[in-house]
């Protein structure tokens, strides 16, 4: 299948990230009392942005090195 | 009950989510040429992608729900469904059977029975395992249809026709590789969406310490040792010391090897994962692979368990209390997530449970049309067509069993622990599976006719067994003693499931060798050849450097759980 699927994983949990730091900075502190005044939606949104890029990262990789005529099928595997 | 009440910004999450499972089956519908592309993903998958969608697959209702509810009943005892029971079979699958099942080019599990076996063996599996995966689709979605209802207060049937709408729109698209990557997906959702969750529970509770000592007060007040929900061996010498009520040996026997094995090594709806992978040496790391993730697994189900019912017992009413007095165990992770996430963060969990359910559903829909349409329309309905004809049937197959699964989802309703109905159809139907596949693979003298008695005799010998017996503080009938006279009384649902397991695979493997002595071998040699381990060429490692042979990352996994097994003792 031509399709690398770290791209939407990688697209999705951006997306996420990015959502829940702009919803970290602009919403009532109020609501983190429950979260024991951790504001976890700036900080997990953090995480989840990074995790995205590494994941836009290494499909960008193995798109620009690979062969498009015979891809490698075990090259992610180990 | 006090209802959770979504913000935009969690709809949004989900509405996000969804956007992109579909995407990807649209992405994908334009490599759907043939019913091979369909039902085995064109045998092109990578191992880490199969891998992790290997134990997604299983990552449905059964595991997330149950096992948190396990966690809150029985403590950290439930861990043994991974390092007794998950660990052993998932390297069993992926060093030894393996190179049966991809090596013979068999497209299902029943398949491979016919080929090493005969036609009625194949049948008899294709048929129950179709009703079992029915059966399991319907209860994720029953389960997640009563969640949604219960904590946000949305319709049943609109949550039931909403998920079996996606689930069957990815499906159809981008058949088996749809339904693959959205495991993928689902898997990192459900990672990172109860991670934060199990961080905030355990800073909150005071850390594993602050842990063992609210769990102490829960195991004194149900009249354990203060340990016994925060020891996963300590107290298995006698049955009435532990909440799970089982001695040792019936776990490891019943739970480690009859159910396990059972599960992990015979069940299409995982193998299938395998057997998309891309060659012989990715298909045999695929459980491997999964076998890492598996292992951690237990802090995200089960510790959210225990954390719930910690809080419960220490600081009153964190679980709602159902009918019979006891506290609802099904609700611990729903009430975790409506405790500690704020708008933002509640979105996101509540994506991956939905992620949860529906992963499940899928891997069992996926397993569902690939058995019906080649082991049961091909063999015995329709063969000979073109390929053409088999894919559009894979097509249909896959409306029909998301429809047989909302019917099923209907007719679920009895059990107060999702948990222990999954694992007593298991123990009936895949109990004495595995002593089949065990002299299948390993005794050449094992004959077609033994195999289809001996699984004949082990499920009746389970249900028999299951009659007959009764777990402690039940009414006969469906919980077991239905057949008039009980002969035995557990003392807990866990116990009767996992000895009804052992009876099964008992039963079958004395049946199977008896008879396969008794009969005459069918199969010559040469046609056994590829599918028994004495007439198949050892698979050869040598050309692999020592930390990339699958045996390598097998000892490793066993030695890492008998490490956890040490720590949590």
């Amino acid at each position: 299948m031509r399709l690398d699927l770290r791209l939407p994983i990688g697209l999705m949990f951006s997306l996420f990230g990015a959502i829940l730091v702009v919803y970290g900075l602009v919403s009532n502190p109020a609501i983190y009392q429950r979260s024991l005044g951790i504001n976890v939606n700036l900080w997990w949104g953090i995480v989840l942005v990074l995790f995205g890029l590494v994941m836009l990262g290494l499909a960008w990789r193995a798109g620009a090195t690979s062969r498009p005529r015979e891809p490698d099928r075990d090259r992610f595997s180990s | 009950m006090e209802r959770i009440h979504l913000g935009s910004i969690d709809y949004m999450l989900l509405i996000i989510y969804f956007v992109f499972v579909l995407g990807i089956g649209w992405a994908l519908r334009r490599f759907m040429k043939s019913s091979e592309d369909f039902f085995l993903s064109g045998r092109s998958i990578p191992a880490w992608i199969a891998g992790l969608a290997f134990i997604s697959a299983n990552l449905g209702a059964q595991e997330v729900i149950g096992m948190g509810a396990s966690g809150a009943k029985y403590g950290i005892m439930t861990s043994h469904f991974y390092w007794v029971g998950a660990m052993p079979a998932m390297v069993f699958v992926g060093l030894f059977m393996m190179p049966f099942y991809y090596g013979s080019r068999a497209r299902s599990v029943p398949e491979y029975l016919k080929l090493r076996f005969d036609e009625k063996t194949r049948g008899l599996n294709a048929i129950t395992f179709a009703i079992m995966t029915v059966f399991s689709s319907g209860i994720s979605m029953y389960a997640l249809a009563k969640l949604l209802e219960l904590v946000l207060g949305w319709s049943f049937h609109g949550s039931i026709i909403l998920t079996g709408v996606i689930v069957l729109t990815y499906i159809f698209l981008g058949g088996l590789t749809s339904a693959i990557y959205n495991e993928v997906l689902q898997f990192f959702l459900i990672v990172l969406g109860f991670l934060p969750l199990v961080m905030l529970g355990l800073k909150d509770i005071g850390g594993w310490h602050g842990l063992t000592t609210k769990l102490a007060v829960v195991a004194t007040k149900a009249g354990f040792e203060p340990g016994a929900w925060s020891h996963s061996w300590k107290y298995t010498g006698a049955p009435s010391q532990n909440p799970m009520g089982i001695e040792w040996f019936g776990l490891i026997m019943g739970l480690g090897f009859a159910m396990s094995f059972g599960y992990w090594c015979t069940d299409f709806l995982v193998v299938q994962r395998a057997m998309a992978a891309g060659s012989m040496t990715a298909a045999r790391r695929t459980p491997l692979i999964a076998a890492i993730p598996k292992m951690f697994m237990p802090l995200l189900v089960i510790l959210p368990g225990m954390l719930a019912i910690g809080m419960h017992a220490t600081r009153g009413g964190f679980l709602p209390i159902g009918s019979d007095g006891q506290p609802n165990y099904n609700l611990a992770i729903p009430m975790m997530l409506a405790h500690y996430l704020p708008t933002g963060l509640l979105g996101l969990g509540l994506t991956a449970l939905m992620a949860s359910f529906m992963s499940g559903m899928a891997g069992n829909v996926t397993a569902f049309n690939t058995v019906w349409t080649y082991d049961i329309y091909q063999t015995f309905i329709r063969p000979g067509q073109s390929d053409s004809h088999y894919l559009k049937m894979g097509h249909a197959a896959t409306v029909f069993g998301i429809l047989a699964s909302v019917v099923a989802a209907y007719a679920v309703t009895r059990f107060n622990n999702i948990n222990d109905i999954l694992q007593l159809v298991f123990s009936f139907v895949n109990g004495p599976l595995f002593a089949t596949f065990l002299l299948g693979m390993f005794w050449k003298r094992t004959t077609g006719h033994a195999a289809f008695s001996g699984l004949l005799t082990g499920t009746l010998a389970a249900a028999v067994h299951y009659g007959l017996t009764l777990s402690h503080g039940s009414i006969p009938g469906i919980k077991g003693g239905f057949l008039g006279t009980v002969l035995h009384v557990y003392p807990s649902e866990m116990a009767l499931n996992f000895w009804t397991a052992i009876v099964a695979w008992t039963s079958c493997f004395v049946t199977t060798l008896v008879v396969s002595l008794l009969t005459r071998r069918t199969k010559t040699d040469d046609e056994l050849r590829g599918l028994v381990y004495s007439l198949t060429p050892r698979q050869s490692d040598e050309a692999m450097p020592w930390y990339k042979r699958p045996v390598t990352l097998a000892v490793f996994i066993l030695v890492a759980s008998a490490i956890l097994n040490v720590i949590f003792w």
